[in-house]
C-alpha cells in the first residue's frame, strides 16, 4: 500500500460530549483518499456518532476533523463534498427513485434535465433502470438499498458514508452486495467509510479497520493484521472466533515468550513489548491453527482429552479438555478429513500449533 | 378478545342504547333535511316533494339577504382557514422540529387550549379586546377572531402528520446539498402536505358554521350565514330556513368527509 496517497480525513483527538456523557474519547485517526476504511464495534460505540461528526450533523466537542486537508467545523452539512447512506436509507417517499437519484445533483445546481440524465446512469450502475418510476414504498428492502447508494453516488462526493447499509438485508442479499460494494468503490473510486458491527462483513469488504469500543479506538490496521495479530484482548475477542486463555508469563526472550496455562501445560507465545516476565496475562490462538495428533508432534503439543465433536457445515469444531487445564477449540474443515482424522469424544490426543500462533495480549 | 364472553356486543342492552344514541343524533338532522322539500307553508304537515323552499332561497323576499351573508361567511371562512393553516403549520414545524425547548409543552397547552375555554367566554373576550382597543366591528373583527379560534383546529392534524415523518428526510436533503428552507419546501412540506389539507378543511368548516363568537363580534348589519339564519328564525321558523340549512349541513358533510379521506391517503404510494 502505498502513502503517498492524500489523507481523505484527518481526525485530530476528537472527543464528542453529549452533556456529561462522554461518546467519543480522543480519537484519532486518518482515512486515506479512494480506500474502503470500515468502522467496527459492538453497539453504542460510536460509530455513528463519528459518522455523523463527518457529516456535519454533530458537532465536534474537542478536536478537529479535516477534509482533504480543510477544516470542516464550521461548513453545514450541505457545503461538505461528503454523502451518506443511512441506515434506515431514508429515501424520499413522495418521490420517485429517478427523482431521489436525481435530487443531490439538482440541489447542487445541475439542471433539471441534467441532473435527471446522470441520475439514469447512475441508476444503471445500481441496476435499477426499470424501476425509474416506481416510488420508493414499491420497491424491496434490497432495492431500496441500492436507490440509496446511488442517490449517495450521484453527486460525485469525495467521501461516501455508509451507515451499516446492509444490516436489514437477508445473508445471501447481504454477501452480494458486499461483493458489489466493493466493486462499486474500485470502479468509482471514492473513499468509502463503512460503518458494521459485523466482523465478517469488516474483513471481507476493507481495506484497513478500524476496531472501536466503549467511545475508544482499540486497533487500526488492515484486515489480516487485525485478525491475525490483534492487540488486545478486546480486538482479540471481538474478531472472528478464538481460544482465550489465561497464562502466566515465565520468560521473555526474543520476541517469545515461555508461558504455562492452568493446569501446568508449557507452550510459547509471541511477545508483546508491555508485557515482562511474572504476569498473568491473556492469550489468544485461532482455532484453525490448531491442529489434533495421537503422538506429541515437533510443533507444540498440549495432552488433553477429546470432549466434543461439532459439525458446522464447513467446519468441523473438537472441544478438547486438557487435563486439569482449560478447554481448547480446534477447527478442522471439512474438506480436509482425508487427510485428518476425527478424534472420537474420550479419545486422549495431543492438540498442536504452529510456532507464533498464540499471541499474548494486553488487557 | 374480540370475540367470545367479553366481546361488547354481547352486553346486555348494547344494541338498544346504541341505536337510542343514533336516534338522538341524528333523526333531527333527517327530519330537517326531509321537510327542507315539503311542499308545505306548515313545519310539520307533509303536502309532497318540492324544490320549492330551495328556489325560495335563492329568489324570495329574503333571498338578497341570505346571498350577501353566504358571501360573507365564505370569504371569511376562505381567508380565516387559509391563515391559521399557515400558522399552524409553522407552529407544528417548531413544536415537532425544534428540540426539546423549555417551554415546550407549556407552548403545546397554549395552541389547543382555545379548544376547551368555552366558546362563550372566547367571544366575551375577543368583543371586550375589540371594544378596548377601539377597534370597529364589522368583517374585519369577525376574520380576525375566527383566524384565532380556527388556528388550534388546523394545528392537530397538521401536528399528527408531522410527528409521523423522521426528521432524517431532512438531513437526508441537507445531506445532499439542499439548504435548510430546501429540505423544508422540498421534503417536509410535501410530505406534510396532507395534513395541512386537512387541517385548512376543518379550520374552513368551524369557522363556516361558527355562531356564537361571530355574532358577539359582528359590527350591526354584517352577517355571515349562521347569523342570518338565527335572525330569521327569530322572526318566525319558515320550512326556507330548513333548506338552507340542509344546504350548510350538505358543505360540512363535504368537506368533513374529504378531510377525513385526504388525512388518511398517502402521498408516497
Ligand atoms: N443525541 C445523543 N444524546 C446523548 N447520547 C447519545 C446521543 N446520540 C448517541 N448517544 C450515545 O452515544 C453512544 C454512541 O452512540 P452511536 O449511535 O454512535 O453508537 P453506534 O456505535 O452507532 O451503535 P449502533 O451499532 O447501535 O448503531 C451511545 O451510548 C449513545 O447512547
Ligand atoms: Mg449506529
Amino acid at each position: 500500500m502505498s502513502d503517498e496517497r492524500e489523507n481523505a480525513i484527518d481526525v485530530r483527538e476528537a472527543v464528542k460530549r453529549y452533556g456529561d456523557f462522554t461518546a467519543l474519547k480522543t480519537i484519532s485517526l486518518t482515512i486515506k483518499d479512494n480506500e474502503f476504511f470500515t468502522l467496527l464495534g459492538p453497539s453504542g460505540c460510536g460509530k455513528t456518532t463519528l459518522l455523523r461528526m463527518i457529516a456535519g450533523f454533530e458537532n465536534v466537542t474537542e478536536g478537529e476533523i479535516l477534509l482533504y486537508g480543510q477544516e470542516i467545523e464550521n461548513l453545514p452539512p450541505y457545503k461538505r463534498p461528503v454523502n451518506t447512506v443511512f441506515q434506515n436509507y431514508a429515501l424520499f417517499p413522495h418521490m420517485t427513485i429517478l427523482d431521489n437519484v436525481a435530487f443531490g445533483l439538482e440541489m447542487r445546481g445541475n439542471s433539471k434535465a441534467d441532473a435527471r440524465k446522470r441520475a439514469g446512469e447512475v441508476l444503471e450502475l445500481v441496476q435499477l433502470s426499470q424501476f425509474a418510476a416506481r416510488k420508493p414504498s414499491q420497491l424491496s428492502g434490497g432495492q431500496q438499498q441500492r436507490v440509496a447508494l446511488a442517490r449517495a453516488l450521484a453527486p460525485q462526493p469525495k467521501v461516501l458514508l455508509l451507515d451499516e447499509p446492509l444490516s436489514a438485508l437477508d445473508l445471501k442479499l447481504r454477501k452480494a452486495m458486499q461483493i458489489e460494494l466493493k466493486h462499486l468503490q474500485r470502479e468509482t473510486g471514492i473513499t468509502f467509510i463503512f460503518v458494521t458491527h459485523d466482523q465478517e462483513e469488516a474483513l471481507t469488504m476493507s481495506d484497513r479497520i478500524a476496531v472501536m469500543s466503549a467511545g475508544e479506538l482499540q486497533q487500526l490496521g488492515e484486515a489480516r493484521d487485525i485478525y491475525e495479530r490483534p492487540r488486545n484482548m478486546f480486538v482479540a475477542d471481538f474478531i472472528g472466533e478464538t481460544n482465550l486463555l489465561e497464562v502466566s508469563v515465565d520468560a521473555v526472550e526474543g520476541g517469545r515468550a515461555k508461558c504455562h496455562l492452568g493446569g501446568g501445560h508449557e507452550l510459547t507465545c509471541n511477545a508483546v513489548d508491555e508485557i515482562g516476565a511474572g504476569s498473568t496475562v491473556h492469550m489468544s490462538v485461532r482455532p484453525e491453527r490448531l491442529f489434533m495428533s495421537d503422538a506429541p508432534t515437533e510443533s507444540e503439543s498440549l495432552k488433553g482429552t477429546v470432549k466434543e465433536n461439532i459439525y458446522i457445515g464447513t467446519d468441523l469444531s473438537t472441544i478438547i479438555a486438557l487435563a486439569d487445564g482449560p478447554d481448547f477449540i480446534v477447527r478442522t474443515s471439512n474438506s480436509d478429513r482425508g487427510i485428518k482424522r476425527i478424534f472420537e469424544p474420550g479419545s486422549d490426543i495431543y492438540v498442536n500449533m504452529e510456532q507464533g500462533a498464540a499471541r499474548l495480549l494486553i488487557d | 378478545m374480540s370475540k367470545g364472553k367479553y366481546d361488547i356486543k354481547s352486553f346486555p342492552g348494547f344494541r338498544a342504547i346504541t341505536l337510542l344514541c343514533l336516534f338522538i343524533l341524528y333523526a333531527p338532522l333527517l327530519v330537517v333535511t326531509v321537510y327542507s322539500f315539503n311542499d308545505s307553508q306548515s313545519l310539520t304537515v307533509w303536502e309532497g316533494l318540492s324544490w320549492r323552499w330551495y328556489a325560495d332561497v335563492f329568489t324570495g323576499p329574503e333571498s338578497g339577504k341570505f346571498k350577501e351573508a353566504a358571501r360573507n361567511s365564505f370569504v371569511i371562512a376562505i381567508v380565516a382557514a387559509t391563515t391559521a393553516t399557515i400558522i399552524a403549520t409553522l407552529a407544528a414545524t417548531a413544536m415537532v422540529r425544534g428540540g426539546k425547548f423549555k417551554l415546550r409543552s407549556i407552548s403545546f397547552g397554549l395552541i389547543s387550549l382555545p379548544l376547551m375555554v368555552p366558546e362563550i367566554v372566547t367571544a366575551v373576550a375577543v368583543l371586550i379586546f375589540f371594544n378596548s382597543i377601539g377597534f370597529e366591528r364589522g368583517l374585519m373583527t369577525i376574520l380576525i377572531s375566527h383566524i384565532a379560534f380556527c388556528i388550534p383546529f388546523a394545528y392537530l392534524p397538521i401536528s399528527a402528520r408531522m410527528q409521523g415523518i423522521e426528521d432524517t428526510y431532512e438531513q437526508a436533503a441537507m445531506d445532499l446539498y439542499a439548504t435548510k428552507r430546501q429540505a423544508f419546501t422540498k421534503i417536509l412540506l410535501p410530505l406534510m402536505m396532507p395534513g395541512i389539507i386537512s387541517g385548512f378543511l376543518l379550520a374552513f368548516i368551524v369557522s363556516l358554521d361558527d355562531f356564537i363568537i361571530t355574532n358577539f363580534v359582528k359590527g350591526a348589519g354584517v352577517e355571515t350565514l349562521p347569523t342570518a339564519i338565527f335572525g330569521s328564525v327569530k322572526q318566525g321558523l319558515k320550512p326556507n330556513i330548513m333548506a338552507i340549512s340542509t344546504m350548510l349541513l350538505s358543505v360540512s358533510v363535504v368537506m368533513v368527509t374529504i378531510s377525513y379521506f385526504v388525512s388518511k391517503s398517502d402521498n408516497t404510494k
